[in-house]
């Protein structure tokens, strides 16, 4: 028996039904505000037909053509990350009555969340966050809770941008692991790859044969071509690792610091990045308090205020703790590396800054 | 750290006791309002837990006493220097905040058995090294000479008076004062020094090969302690600092308190001076 198998694009809305039936919302890339990007969907018309993109430092645009696929288009604006590590939330609430007396309760909304089309960067993205919040010392619950209640359904990869550069990480534009079901669109619909009993299941649901051994060349081809599509070059991450920790004051650093505007487009759009600040957010009659998490960035100057000094106040400080994290630190905090080459800060920096061209700067 | 599966979520603590220190520092002493939370609850000398004060927000503050001397009560000794700790000013006995902890590694007290310990502290860096000078004192003949250094800027800043008294005039310990602003007056208790701690160290009565130092302060004058005592002749591996960075949720997730690749609220505050000299060398990391 085949490990490969065919959903005819037809399929899809009994797909959408499946996840529907099971109590799961549904979210997918879709064409919003000029950019592709993941929204609920109820239907297998909602889906980006025909859409392409084009990203590029600085340069992110999306053409619809005549294209007959629902994933023409590489990765969408932002990744799986605000489903699990929301960009602002309320973790635990405190009432106070009269007396003075503090009743804490944590907050853990969980929604069962269906990701239909995950890119394989992304997906490894979310397997580095598992490390942060659940595979770590403390195992937040928001999270782990989150990702139980989570299906995966991984699209991989027919044609990558100008910015991606998982190839050059070692990594492949198909998806590992991490996934419930996989699937590669080839014209007429997608071969698929079961990962776990979950996405078993939704293929037995769905009734579908297997893949022919042509279906299954045409999409493992399209998979090689977007890895020879890409075009960016680094040296071995162990060598890039050791090499920008031993060149903390490269001039390099002052030289990418004059560019940067420190906004923190790239710590926003990257799937990886963890660091948030948390906030109280009193009501008026002050008898009851929300906690909030909120994302924050290494880019920030408040990031580093401590009482008596700001350690990174100069933006070459905080731009080399950003490289120096994803690209050095990363690992020895989590045995692995921190960036997955998705691209999106290099699409999204406003000043056109290309991380793989600073590092081989530095590393060379 | 304690008990749930939650560890965003703080729990509830009394204040028991509040004691005005100086003008700007100030003690709260605390219990759990869960008794078997209260039961459970135990710490390391080196310690921190998060204090929470209603409607602002958490800080960072080091646990400053042995548990088992106080018998269930916990304190803290908070100085003035923002938002939070403005409010913790205005707390009294008998108010509730919000605790969660503990956090971070602890001093050595294992290591340092059999060895002379000298302790080193400026300003308030005194507070997270009171725990591990009680520990020693009540296990006194399993340890080397007692030294404890302590520098502040003038005489009037000087707290825990009663338990330096104490502590002086338990065997085998000493405690050396310096301050840097004035010539100090002399209060028949123990010596003072015009200058900075560092002035006390060529002149140690201990053997240095075999001593184990434990420092908090500003970083330069903890900087300078550990290079004095290792050039006295004590190993690096067994000088140890506690570092402070920004902290907002104390379990490695919100990345605030990185230096290189250390998480200081989980892999620290405690480290031995070795594991962190280059980190500090290096500007802005
Ligand atoms: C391990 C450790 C132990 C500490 N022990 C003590 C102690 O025993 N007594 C004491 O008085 N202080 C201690 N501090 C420092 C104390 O945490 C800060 O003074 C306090 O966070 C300042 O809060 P604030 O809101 O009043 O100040 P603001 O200046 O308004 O700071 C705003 C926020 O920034 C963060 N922040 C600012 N400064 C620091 C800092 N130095 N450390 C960590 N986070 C900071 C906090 O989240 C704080 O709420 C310790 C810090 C650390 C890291
Ligand atoms: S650092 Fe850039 S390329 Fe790497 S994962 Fe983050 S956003 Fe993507
Ligand atoms: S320190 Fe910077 S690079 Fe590292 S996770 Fe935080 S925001 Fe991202
Ligand atoms: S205080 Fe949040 S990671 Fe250390």
């Amino acid at each position: 028996m085949s490990h490969y198998y065919f959903i005819p694009h037809t399929k899809i809305d009994q797909i959408l039904s499946y996840f529907k039936g099971n109590g799961y919302k549904c979210l997918a890339p879709r064409h919003l505000e000029g950019g592709i990007s993941y929204a609920p969907i109820s239907k297998a018309e909602d889906l980006p037909w025909g859409y392409v993109d084009e990203q590029k430092p600085g340069h992110y645009q999306i053409t619809k053509t005549e294209s007959p696929q629902a994933f023409g288009f590489t990765v969408p604006t932002a990744s799986v990350k605000p489903m699990l590590f929301k960009a602002k939330e309320t973790v635990w609430k405190v009432k106070r009555d009269d007396s003075g007396k503090l009743a804490f309760e944590s907050v853990v909304d969980v929604e069962k969340i269906a990701v239909f089309g995950v890119r394989p960067c992304d997906l490894r993205g979310i397997e580095i966050q598992d490390r942060v919040f659940q595979h770590n010392s403390y195992n937040d619950i928001r999270y782990s809770k989150r990702r139980e209640n989570q299906f995966i359904i991984a699209m991989n990869c027919g044609t990558s941008h100008f910015n991606c550069f998982c190839v050059a990480l070692g990594d492949y534009p198909r998806a590992d692991k991490g996934y419930d079901l996989a699937l590669t669109e080839i014209n007429a619909g997608f071969v698929a790859e079961i990962g776990s009993d979950k996405g078993r299941e939704l293929l037995l649901y769905l009734e579908v044969d297997a893949a022919t051994g042509a279906e299954v060349e045409h999409a493992l081809n399209l998979i090689d071509n977007a890895a020879q599509m890409q075009h960016k070059q680094l040296p071995p991450i162990k060598e890039v690792e050791a090499k920008l920790m031993a060149n903390l004051e490269h001039e390099a650093w002052d030289d990418v610091a004059s560019r940067c505007l420190s906004c923190g487009s790239c710590t926003n759009s990257c799937p990886t990045c963890f660091c948030h600040t948390e906030r109280d957010i009193p009501n008026v009659l002050g008898t009851e308090t929300e906690h909030t998490r909120e994302w924050d960035s290494c880019f920030s100057i408040d990031h580093s205020y401590t009482h008596g000094e700001t350690y990174r106040e100069n933006p070459k400080y905080r731009y080399r703790q950003w490289l120096t994290h994803k690209f050095s630190t990363w690992r020895d905090q989590f045995r692995t590396k921190g960036c997955v080459g998705c691209g999106r800060c290099v699409t999204w920096c406003p000043v056109k800054i290309d991380v793989v061209d600073e590092i081989n700067t530095i590393c060379k | 750290m304690l008990y749930t599966n939650d560890a965003y979520t703080p729990h509830e603590a009394e204040i028991v006791e509040f004691i005005k220190d100086h003008h700007d520092i100030f003690t709260i002493r605390l219990k759990f309002t869960d008794p078997e939370l209260d039961s459970k609850y135990s710490f390391r000398p080196g310690q921190f837990n998060m204090i929470y004060f209603y409607g602002v927000g958490e800080v960072a503050i080091s646990i400053v006493n042995d548990r088992d001397h106080q018998k269930g009560r916990f304190e803290h000794t908070i100085q003035v220097v923002g938002r939070v700790t403005k409010g913790m000013m205005k707390l009294q006995t008998g108010d509730k905040v919000g605790v969660r902890g503990p956090f971070g590694t602890s001093w050595p007290m294992a290591e340092a058995k059999g060895k002379d310990v000298v302790i080193v502290t400026g300003g308030l860096g005194n507070a997270p090294l009171v725990a591990a000078t009680e520990e020693v004192l009540q296990n006194r003949n399993q340890y080397g000479k007692l030294r404890v250094i302590h520098g502040i800027k003038s005489q009037d800043w000087l707290i825990y008076q009663d338990m330096y008294e104490r502590w002086h005039n338990s065997p085998d310990t000493k405690v050396m004062m310096a301050t840097s602003a004035e010539d100090p007056v002399d209060n028949g208790k123990w010596e003072w020094k015009k200058g900075f701690v560092t002035a006390y160290i060529p002149e140690l009565d201990i053997d240095f090969a075999n001593s184990v130092v434990m420092t908090v302060g500003p970083e330069p004058m903890m900087l300078a302690v550990a290079k004095e005592f290792i050039k006295a002749g004590a190993k690096p591996d067994n000088v140890f600092v506690s570092l402070e960075r920004s902290m907002k949720c104390a379990i490695g997730h919100c990345g605030h308190c990185q230096l290189g690749s250390q998480f200081i609220c989980k892999d620290g505050a405690v480290y031995p001076y070795p594991a962190c000299e280059k980190l500090l060398a290096v500007k802005g990391l």
